[in-house]
């Protein structure tokens, strides 16, 4: 009887230890000693490399680490010498506590500039720690827009904002589908409601009447009593501002009691998953995302990364490509790798990269950043339209113009 | 109209599954008054069992009926395994123990499933691969799939198969006799631990079945869904009356009735804008047109608010009075 206690006790703490498991030490850097004439500048990139989105991490990853690459292959010159960029990698776990503990590391080991972190939720509690310090930040995945409202010189971003995502695909519904009345569904958490505030507002201005906010929670699987009640109000469109998991049952149970409606989604819910979660349901599904697709970026930077690392790039690998090229650009054109000389050039920016013109508005944020809209077709996501500075342009034309 | 029968037939059907996975916990808690917290993780390792036979066997092209059956009988007999296993190595060492040890076994075994789950499952939600037709049938402006109807059908007849094994046979006699005094049982020549691990065994089969018919319903299945499962379905358990089985039925049925209903209505009960005099009072806040207090995300929130109402007027639940009849 002691042995069958003990025998439990064991395999709790057996399974107790495999959770704790996989707080994995953070990947090391390779950091080789430079030749004794070069200046040698550091560049640091966070990212969660463990955890379930570990594939976006290593590939955000990999698009600035080409970068580094490229440059150091390019024999840059800063200040009449040649300088050795050195890439510092950092794992964060997309977990906003060991967000801060890396950027302080990266801060100690005296970066010149950091790429990332991916998740708003890492970046905006690390972008203080790089503002005390004056390290210019450039993020090119994260779109929550509080991350540059905070006023902090140093930080940027490459990508979009959720409150330019949100009017994105809310015009695009009003224009193409012109609905008269649209439900907005949110499941309750910080960026499920903005986004679907967001659109609600868009909408509004249009002059296209929205029903009350309904609302689920991020664990909500069980949809029919919202969706029967919104099928008595017989809405042409319906938003939801929400995740995969919870937006594909949705959809899902939508159809099962016949609404006929466009169902439209935020980038939490615009994954190929939806045809999983969803079934043949999904096929017509309208969702945006920030940025452009990277089989819209730049071919040379495509070639180049596809021969680099043997894959193509996954999402945001252009982004954080340029992100660390512009830093590299500042840094040549403040002919100095000192955050606090180049800085102010970085500010000012103007420069052509994988995802198109960037230059930067007093806030961080890129001007003009483009959305995409996007639509299920036969289980795939496919981009239908690029939004930029408020103009439609068709997915097709855009990518012609950008070759 | 329409939407209050549409309203009924989505409470119905969730309904009759928590009654199932409420027959789980009434019956465990008829025969050893334990609240057997991990039955909502039984049901969570049944649906997982069946994606993951599901999943292997739909590219197959064999029926999708026949591919839904063969998931439900392989997810029996491993449910039947785990419920066999913590009756055995975790509740029979500590059944002269105080009730709160059991009790608190009980967690931690809920807790353990869980994990484990993770690990075999991992933490993503997992897709049930959509391999049903869904065909709809117009009833009086609600409408209702061949997939509902065959929840509610199955569920009947689990829960008519379980009257019949607890009234008819006499493993039943068996088990409300354990129920009643299991000592005086004992003498009477009942093989009591035999009677308890079948009570477990039996429960979990019911678990497993729930599990099947939750996953292929929603379509998604994640390592945490028995936790919250679990406890509506343990409310539901309560409001019949915990220890007995038509109790269970019954407050299965119409808790997803109340929660179905309650999720549909609260946001326009709610809606201070609604009521004239509030409106004149809020002013500016109506000029929109609404102001929701409470919205649909409160749903989960009614299983329990039912749970407190009866626990405070009727803590032996609706049909709790017929103590005797416990099995």
């Amino acid at each position: 009887m002691n042995d069958m206690k003990l025998g439990i006790t064991l395999i709790a703490a057996a399974v107790a230890l495999a959770a704790c498991g996989e707080q994995k030490p953070a990947a090391k850097a390779e950091a080789k000693p430079a030749a004794p004439s070069a200046l040698e500048v550091k560049i640091g990139h966070v990212g969660p490399l463990t955890g379930g989105i570990a594939h976006l991490g290593k590939d955000n990853e990999n698009g600035a680490r080409l970068a580094v690459e490229e440059a150091n292959a390019a024999r840059t010159r800063i200040d009449g010498k040649e300088v050795k960029f050195t890439f510092v990698a950092e794992d964060d776990q997309a977990d906003p506590k060991t967000g801060t503990t890396v950027a302080q590391k990266l801060v100690d080991s005296k970066v010149a500039g950091v790429v990332g972190h991916l998740n708003s939720g890492t970046s905006i509690p690390a972008s203080p720690i790089y503002n005390q310090a004056g390290i210019p930040v450039i993020s090119g995945s994260a779109t929550n827009p509080k991350l540059t409202e905070q006023g902090f010189k140093t930080q940027f971003r490459v990508v979009g904002r959720d409150d330019q995502q949100g009017p994105a695909i809310a015009s695009y519904l009003a224009t193409t589908k012109k609905p008269k009345l649209v439900a907005v569904i949110d499941d309750a958490t910080a960026y499920g409601e903005g986004i679907a505030n967001e659109v609600e507002k868009t909408l509004k201005a249009a002059n296209i009447k929205v029903l009350p906010r309904e609302k689920g929670t991020d664990k909500t699987t069980d949809w029919k009593a919202v969706l029967t009640k919104l099928r008595g109000r017989n809405p042409d469109a319906v938003f939801y501002g929400g995740m995969d998991a919870t937006g594909g049952p949705l959809l899902k149970q939508g159809r099962e009691l016949g609404i006929k409606a466009v169902f439209s989604f935020g980038d939490g819910a615009c994954t190929d998953e939806m045809t999983k979660l969803a079934g043949p349901a999904s096929d017509g599904l309208l969702c945006s995302q920030a940025g452009i697709p990277p089989q819209a970026a730049d071919k040379r930077f495509l070639e180049a990364y596809k021969k680099r690392f043997n894959v193509d790039p996954i999402l945001y690998a252009p982004f954080t490509y340029d992100a660390a090229n512009l830093l590299i650009a500042a840094m040549q054109k403040a002919n100095s790798a000192d955050p606090k000389v180049y800085l102010p050039a970085l500010q000012k920016i103007d420069f052509t990269g994988a995802t198109g013109k960037i230059a930067f508005d007093e806030k961080g944020d890129r001007k003009d950043a483009e959305m995409t809209i996007f639509t299920m077709k036969g289980g795939k996501i496919e981009p239908i339209a690029i939004i930029k500075g408020g103009k439609t342009t068709p997915y097709a034309e855009f990518v012609k113009g950008a070759k | 109209m329409d939407t209050f029968l549409q309203q009924l037939v989505n409470g119905l059907t969730a309904g009759s599954v928590y009654a199932v996975v409420a027959l789980g916990y009434t019956m465990v808690y008829g025969i050893i008054q334990l609240i057997n917290f991990a039955h909502g993780e039984v049901v969570m390792i049944g649906a997982m069992v069946a994606f993951t036979v599901i999943n292997a066997l739909a590219p197959t092209g064999l029926s999708p009926l026949a591919v839904v059956l063969v998931g439900t009988a392989c997810a029996i007999p491993v449910c039947m395994l785990v419920g066999y296993s913590m009756e055995r190595l975790a509740y029979r060492p500590l059944r002269s123990a105080p009730r709160l040890a059991p009790l608190i076994t009980a967690i931690g075994v809920s807790i353990l499933l869980q994990h484990l789950a993770m690990l075999v499952w991992s933490r993503n939600v997992l897709a049930f691969p959509q391999i049903i037709d869904n065909t709809s049938y117009t009833l009086g402006g609600a409408s209702i799939t061949n997939v509902q109807l065959a929840i509610i059908a199955v569920c009947v007849a689990l829960m008519g198969g379980l009257a019949l094994l607890v009234y008819r046979t006499q493993l039943g006699t068996a088990m409300r006799a354990t129920a009643q005094n299991p000592h005086v049982a004992g003498l009477m020549g009942v093989d009591v631990n035999r009677v308890i691990a079948a009570t477990f065994v039996i429960g979990a089969a019911l678990g497993a079945v729930a599990g099947v018919l939750y996953g292929t319903y929603y379509g998604v299945a994640q390592y945490t869904m028995g936790s919250i499962l679990g406890l509506k379905a343990f409310s539901a358990a309560v409001l019949g009356g915990i220890g007995n089985i038509p109790g269970a039925m019954l407050g299965g049925v119409l808790l997803g009735l109340v929660e179905a209903l309650g999720a549909g209505y609260i946001g326009d009960l709610s809606d201070l804008c609604a009521y004239g005099w509030i409106a004149d009072l809020m002013g500016e806040q109506c000029e929109a047109g609404h102001f929701i207090l409470f919205g649909s995300n409160y749903q989960d929130v009614f299983a329990f608010l039912v749970l407190i109402l009866v626990l405070v007027f009727r803590p032996s639940g609706l049909l709790g009075e017929r103590v005797g009849d416990r099995a």
